[in-house]
Parts: structure tokens; sequence; C-alpha cells
């Protein structure tokens, strides 16, 4: 410590030990600041994490709520030709519902204010109980019809009420009635299905992230089929069977490079050999999984190569050593040693291609896509593409729907590395 | 047929076999007498009956599937009239798409045309024939191949030493698709890249200070001429990395060297896993957190101080950048760091130094190697960062090093280039290949450094 025991011009002890405790308090202060900064630092990735659990799901919550709204509708036979059920002017219903429950509106400009105070959403609504109970028509009952994104996002108090009229998305009169409904019970907070089975819509209300969770399993289905073989049969070979030399080395070197390649790349891959050149199809989960295939395989490679290596070398010269061939000894005995490490990597693995969107962005799946994907050449989304979609839309009713899609991924997630910990301890064996 | 069935056909027909070359193994070895056995397990013939069937047919159906399309429109427009096949190459390959859409039943602009309703209809026509030839043959191909490795079943048949040649062929190609994926990235980046620079001179896409990737629809419009000077998103990309690695290295480290040299087993186990949280947390989370949360909050806060900031700020995406980086820093640091041997940190003290003096003059300069390696892999990682960038940074490429400013980067262009339905012939969407091999080629270097000097490191103390 050469540095500190340079003597002070005001004193100038003769022995080692004065210098030292001369320089101590310096020493011991330094020595504080340095914890405190380390300390600091955590702290600030802790503040971090939260911050950022707290503002999405601050924002996110009240999507797993949706207005809906009580109307009486007279199914009415003038409107509901049988022949034509399908077709049938069913928002004719619920604009005579509306104005019965608010006989007092005159004027287009009202009638059509007062309108969109329920979704269009409703409309389907009532067509689809028209087709199941074709009953129904001449009656009058009471349904719960879903509310406007705009009436949902005052109900929950996401809209201010007291800014001036003409900056609020609700005017003074729609407040009025809203609060009419509100006071008259009509008007009721009831747990979101749609958000949870619907596919996506332009409208917030009706818009749900069912379609996006198929398409993510299908995704991850071809993704699961295809890398978990190759990568433990890639791994078994680099491990097990290979010799050392040039080959296995440009292999190993390859890997490693590949699972620090930007996963963009692997999307420029995608467009330019599975869509352009093989002329697969644009927006499928085929892609999809074949483009993250590509992209998790160094992962599972790596993970599987370190269950092998937790494998002690006992166990193959014992079956070696009884006669097995060396296939025999890594099938029966070395294979299902290393399996709960190998299954670990692979769901680690699964985790960061659900989470992925990059290279998915490059095979057209950000296409707007309603129908709900039945099987992984149909076009479709995945979740995290989804969340993107929604978080470039304006409403502030896809800001509440954007932060409820990403707690579900998250949740996602979360199920997925606790199985894999799970996984760990449960079969993790010290050698 | 459908491939998917077929695939189940397969699939179901190669189990079967596996029973059938297993059940004459069985009755082979029913009937051995005295000093003659059969070679194999009986499980092996059925293997190798199963192999057999199976691996042919799977490749063709691979192959023919591959191809399929291509030899179909080849197909298909040899048959067209004269006057749609004398179309330039990118007008055709548009009527081709016109084509399939409205084989797939989507609506298309020129529904109305006949000549292109009888293309499509030829075209599914073609389709149908190959996807029933493809059927006859495979399964064709799996009963053959069944059929003659039963009849080789004997005694003597090797079968368990084929049926463990036929797996290691099979791991040693599964262990190539490391390396073919790499060549195809490089082919097919590499490929469209130079087809850009045939258009644009490469020293014009290098150096150029002007970037507006926008390409006339008309030869008249207004602004046609695209300019395609990459220099300011290089610029907006090392902007946003150098302010994601302020934020990310010191943090990072910081708390790498905390957490293994200071901390209690109580706080390094609540505190490890939680920073992990952070690299788990997909990268799309993060963009929305910056664009809706970040960029706000940094803006107003400028605001307060009298500074303009852009919304869309380098500031803020390279922030939450650095965020995202902090538990990747951290980790590699807190390897590198547990590597340092205690016979140093015990020397240290030995001589009196206290414990943040031989953390800094001697753990440090031992794991200094390491350290950097992992900066150059986490700077890699910034600069292919996505979608933070997509969602957080700007899209006009501004020449500036101000982080108020709105940039863009590498990344956003490859993205905004390539979304939505493009011709592929336009120096717009090649443009987007320039970038990811300009892209491709500067992570690859960075990993290449980084890797060896890690590897290097680890040899050290090992």
């Amino acid at each position: 410590m050469n540095s500190h025991s340079t003597p002070s011009a005001a004193a100038t002890p003769r022995r080692t030990i004065d210098i030292v405790n001369l320089s101590l308090k310096r020493r011991y202060r330094a020595e504080r600041r340095f914890r405190f900064y380390g300390l600091a630092a955590i702290v600030l990735s802790m503040v971090f994490l939260a911050l950022l659990f707290v503002s999405i799901v601050g924002k996110g919550y009240s999507a797993f709520w949706q207005t809906s709204v009580r109307l009486t509708v007279f199914f009415d036979p003038e409107v509901l030709k049988q022949d034509t059920l399908v077709n049938a002017d069913y928002a004719a219903l619920v604009r005579e519902s509306l104005f019965k429950a608010f006989p007092q509106v005159e004027g287009r400009q009202d009638k059509r204010q007062l309108n969109a105070l329920v979704s269009s959403g409703a409309v389907y609504q009532l067509r689809s109980m028209a087709l199941k109970d074709p009953d129904l028509i001449g009656r009058t009952i009471d349904v719960w019809l879903p509310a406007a994104a705009d009436v949902d996002m005052l109900v929950k108090g996401h809209f201010r009420r007291d800014l001036p009229e003409g900056e609020r998305r609700v005017s003074d009169q729609q407040i009025d009635w809203i609060d009419r409904l509100e006071a008259e019970g009509r008007l009721e907070r009831k747990f979101n299905t749609a958000f949870l089975t619907a596919g996506d819509s332009r409208e917030p209300e009706l818009a749900g992230i069912w379609g996006a969770v198929s398409g993510s399993f299908f995704t991850l289905l071809i993704t699961l089929v295809l890398s978990f073989p190759i990568g433990v049969a890639s791994a078994v070979y680099l491990e097990e069977f290979a010799k050392k030399n040039r080959w296995t080395d440009l292999i190993e070197v390859n890997i490693n490079n590949l699972a620090a390649v930007p996963s963009i790349v692997f999307g420029l891959l995608g467009l330019a050999v599975f869509l352009n050149f093989f002329g697969l199809p644009r927006s499928a989960p085929l892609v999809g999984g074949l483009v993250l295939t590509l992209m998790t395989l160094p992962t599972i490679i790596i993970a599987s190569r370190s269950a092998l290596q937790a494998v002690p070398p006992s166990i193959r010269e014992a079956a070696l050593g009884v006669g097995a061939s060396r296939m025999q000894m890594v099938v029966h005995h070395v294979l299902p040693l290393a399996l709960p490490g190998m299954l670990t990597g692979a769901i680690i693995g699964m985790a960061r291609a659900l989470g992925e969107s990059a290279p998915l962005l490059m095979i057209g799946m950000v296409a707007f896509i309603v129908d709900i994907p039945k099987g992984v050449t149909d076009p479709a989304t995945v979740l995290p593409v989804q969340i993107y979609l929604w978080a470039d839309s304006p409403e502030r009713a896809f800001v509440e729907r954007t932060s409820a899609a990403i707690m579900v991924l998250l949740a996602f997630l979360v199920v997925m590395n606790a199985g894999a910990i799970i996984l760990r301890k449960k079969f993790e064996r010290r050698w | 047929m459908a491939p998917v069935s077929l695939l189940v056909v397969l699939l179901a027909l190669s189990t079967a076999a596996y029973f059938f070359g297993r059940r004459k193994a069985f009755a082979l070895d029913g009937r051995a007498e005295g000093a003659v056995k059969m070679h194999s397990r009986p499980t092996y013939h059925g293997a190798l009956t199963a192999l057999w069937c199976a691996l042919p047919a799977l490749l063709i159906f691979g192959i023919w599937l591959a191809f399929e399309s291509q030899v179909i429109t080849q197909l298909v427009v040899k048959d067209m009239p004269e006057s749609i096949r004398s179309l330039p190459a990118d007008r055709l390959s548009l009527v081709i798409n016109d084509i399939r859409n409205i084989e797939s039943g989507n609506f298309v602009s020129q529904t109305s045309n006949p000549a292109m309703q009888a293309a499509a209809d030829h075209y599914r026509s073609l389709r149908s024939i190959s996807r029933h030839a493809l059927a006859v043959i495979t399964i064709a191909l799996m009963v053959a191949a069944a059929l003659f490795v039963r009849s080789r079943i004997s005694f003597r048949l090797r079968a368990r030493n084929h049926v463990e040649g036929i797996l290691t062929v099979i791991l040693v190609a599964c262990s190539t698709i490391a390396i073919f994926t790499t060549i195809g990235i490089i082919l097919s980046v590499l490929y469209e890249a130079i087809r850009f620079f045939k258009v644009i001179p490469i020293t014009d896409f290098l150096f150029g200070l002007d970037w507006s990737p926008q390409m006339a629809i008309r030869a008249d419009q207004v602004g046609s001429s695209g300019a395609f000077g990459a220099v300011p998103v290089f610029l907006g990309t090392a902007l946003i990395s150098a302010i994601a690695m302020v934020v990310a290295v010191p943090v990072g480290l910081m708390s790498a060297i905390y957490l293994s040299e200071y901390a209690g087993k109580r706080l390094r186990a609540v505190a490890k896993p939680l920073i992990e949280v952070l690299a788990g947390i997909p990268t799309v989370v993060y963009g929305f957190f910056a664009a809706l949360t970040v960029a706000p909050f940094i803006r107003e806060a400028g605001g307060v101080l009298g500074l303009s900031v852009a919304s869309e700020s380098a500031l803020a995406a390279g922030l939450v950048m650095g965020i995202m980086i902090i538990p990747f820093m951290s980790s590699l640091s807190d390897d590198f760091i547990n590597a340092v041997p205690q016979s140093l940190r015990d020397g240290s003290y030995s001589l009196g130094a206290t414990q943040s003096e031989t953390i800094r003059k001697v753990v440090l300069p031992a794991a200094i190697p390491g350290i950097i390696g992992g900066v150059l892999l986490a700077v890699s990682r910034a600069i292919g960062e996505t979608m933070i960038v997509v969602m957080a940074a700007g899209l006009s490429a501004n020449l500036t090093i101000n982080p108020l400013k709105a940039v863009t980067t590498v990344t956003v262009q490859i993205v905004t280039l390539l979304i939505g339905d493009q011709e592929f012939d336009s120096p717009k969407t090649l443009a987007a290949f320039a970038l990811g091999l300009v892209l491709f080629i500067v992570t690859l270097c960075l990993n290449i450094i980084a890797l060896y000097v890690v590897r290097k490191y680890r040899e050290q103390y090992e």
C-alpha cells in the first residue's frame, strides 16, 4: 500500500505503524464508501425491478374487469325474420333498447352519442343468443352487454372528469347517462372473459389474447418438437462420441457464436430462406417455430452438454465393463441420468422462445389476425408480438390491455421457470 | 392428403414396422437350437425395420415439401399466356403472389381476371396431384423397405450394429445443424446485401451521412430518390448502446462484487434470484416500460429542468436497455470474480489491506480480462437488441450524439424496412439485409473476441 504511506507535511512519524494508523481513518472511509456503492447497485436493480412490476400491474390489473350495461332487449320478430337470422339487424335491437332506457333523448347527434355507449360487440352477443335459442324471438329480457371502451375507461377512472369537454373522449351528456345507468344498477364491472377467450380486435373491449396464446402454443410446439431431439442428439454426439479434432472444434465455436447472434438475424434468415426460398406460408407458426428452433438450439445444446458432463465417468466405465456398446451405454445409462438436466435446459430455452418477438416480426407474424389459429399453417401471431401490436395502439383502453397481456405472459414465464427449478431440485443428484 | 395427416400415417406405419420386424425375430429366436443364437436381440431387428421404413420416407417427404411450391410455380408460369411470361422479374413475382392468394382464397386486386383464375386453378390441381403422388410414393417406399428388411432378418443379421451405425449418422447430422445455420445466415444475408450493393455503392452505404430509405413508387414522385448513407444509423446504435453500458457496467459489476464479496448468505439468497428475474423478462416488456413509463418521465423531468427532450429520446431507450443488461453483466462478473483464487485475497489481507482495497487492487485486476470479455458480450447484446429500441427509439435518422434527441438504430431500421408486404427487389428492402450483414459481422467479431478472451481467462486459473 505504498500510495497511502506518503507522510503528511504536518507530522513526520518515525514508525510504520504510525503511518498506517494515520491513514486508517481515510481507508476505512473508502471501505465504507465502496460497500455503499455495492449495496446501492443492488438496491438500484431491485428498484428497477419493482418499478417495472408496479407500473405494469398498476396499469394492467383493471383489464381483467370489464364494464357491462344491462339493457332490456326486445327480440323484435319484425327485425329477426327466421330465414335471415344470421344477417339480421341486431344493431337495431340495441338501439331500440337504449332509446327505451332514455326516452327523452332526441335528435340524431344525441342518439348517436347514446349508441356509442354500448360496444359494437353487443351485436355479436345478441346474434349468438338468438341463433342458439330461437325461442327468444318475441320476448323481452334483460341482457348484460359490453360497454364501449370509453365508458369502461371512464368508469374505471382512467379518464379525468374535470377536464374541459373538448379534451375528453366522453362528452358531458354521456357522463350524465353513465352516472344514471350506474345509479339504476344497470352498469356493473364483471370479470372480463372476452379478454381471455377472444382473438384480436380493433375494439379494445372486444380484443382478447386467446388467438395470440394459441399462436404461441403452436409455435412453441414446433420449436419443442424440433429443438429438443436435435439439441440432445448434438450434445450426445459432441460429448460422448466425437473425437477432439478440428471438425468438432468448428462445431463448438459455431454453437457458442450462434448463442450470441442477435435474434433479429435469425429473423432475416427465416425471411430469406424459409419464406422466399422454400415458399413456406407467411405469418405461420410453422415458420415461427423453425426460426425459434434455430435460435434456441444453442441454448439447449449447451445445457444438455453440461448435464452430460455432470454424469460421472464411473457410470460409463461400469456399463462398458459389463460389455455394453458405446451406444447402449449412452442410451441405457447416461441419458436417463442426464435427462432431468436436459429437460431443465429445454424449459429455460422454451421460456426464452416464448418471450421472443424480434425474429417473428421479420416473418410476418405481426399481421392483424382476428381468427384463432387452428393449426401450424394458419396465420397467427404470438403473445409478445400481440403486446407489441397493442402497445402501438393509441387508445387508452389498449394500454390497460397491453399491461394485462404482459401480466399473462409473465405468468406463463413464471410457471415455466418454476417448473424448471422444481425439476432441478427434485432430480438433481450430487455424485 | 394434407402433409400433417401424411406425417401421422408415416409415423404410424414405422411403429407398425417395428412390431412387424420384431415378431419375425422373436419367431426365429423361438426356433433357435443349441449353439446357434441370434446375433442381436429382437428389439434391434424391430428398430432396424422401423428406421429403414421411416428415414427414407421422411427424407423424401421433407425435400418434396420444401421444393414443391417452387416447382409448381415454374410449371404454372410455363403454361401462362405469353404476355404474362414476358413480364420483368419483379412484376412476374407480383403476379405469382396474386395467383397464390387467389388459390388460398384470399382477396386480391385482380380477382376478376380469368387468366389469373385459370392459373390459380391450375396451381391448385397441380398441388393436389403433387400431394397425392407424395402420399403414394412415400407409403409404397415404406412398405417396400419394411418388407425388404424383414426378409433379411436372420440369425446372422447384425441388427444392433446396423441400428447403432444409423443412430450415429443421425447424431452427426444433428450436430452439423449449427454449422448449416451459420452458413445459411451468412449466405442469405450476404446474397441480398450484394444485390443491394449493386444498386447503392458500398462506400455510399458505409460512409454516407444521409439516411432516408424512401424509394419512389412512381418516377415523378416528390423526394423520389432514397438516400442510403448509414452513418447516422450506426451512430444512433452506438449512442444508445453507450448509454446502456454506462448504466449496466457499473451497476452490474458493483452488484456482483457486493454479492460475492460482502453479502451474507441471506441477502445473497434473495438478491441473486431477483436480479436473475430481470434477465428473464421478455424484451418486449422492457420496450413497453421504456415507451410508456420511462420516456414520459424523462421528458417531464427534462421539462422541469428546462431541457427539451424528444418523446423518443435515446436516453430512455438506452437507460432501459441498460437495466435489461444488468443481470447479464452481473452474472458474468460474478463468475469471473469467483474464479479468482482465494489465496490471492488471503495474501492481500495478510499484508493488512482492507476488503475494498483487496477487491480493487487484487481481485479486479486479476479478473479484468474476463470482465472485459463480459463487457464485449454485453455490447454485442446491446447492439443487437431489437424490441426495446423498436418501441422506444425513433425512426428518423438524426446525426447527433445528444442523448435527449431521438435517434434510430440498425435493428429499428431493419424492422421498419421489412415489416409488412414488401416486394423483394427494391433497394429499400434489400437495405435491411445490408444492415443485417453489418450487424452480424460486428456482433460476430465482438463475440469471437469476447469468447476467446473469456476462454483464455478461464484456463488461467483452472
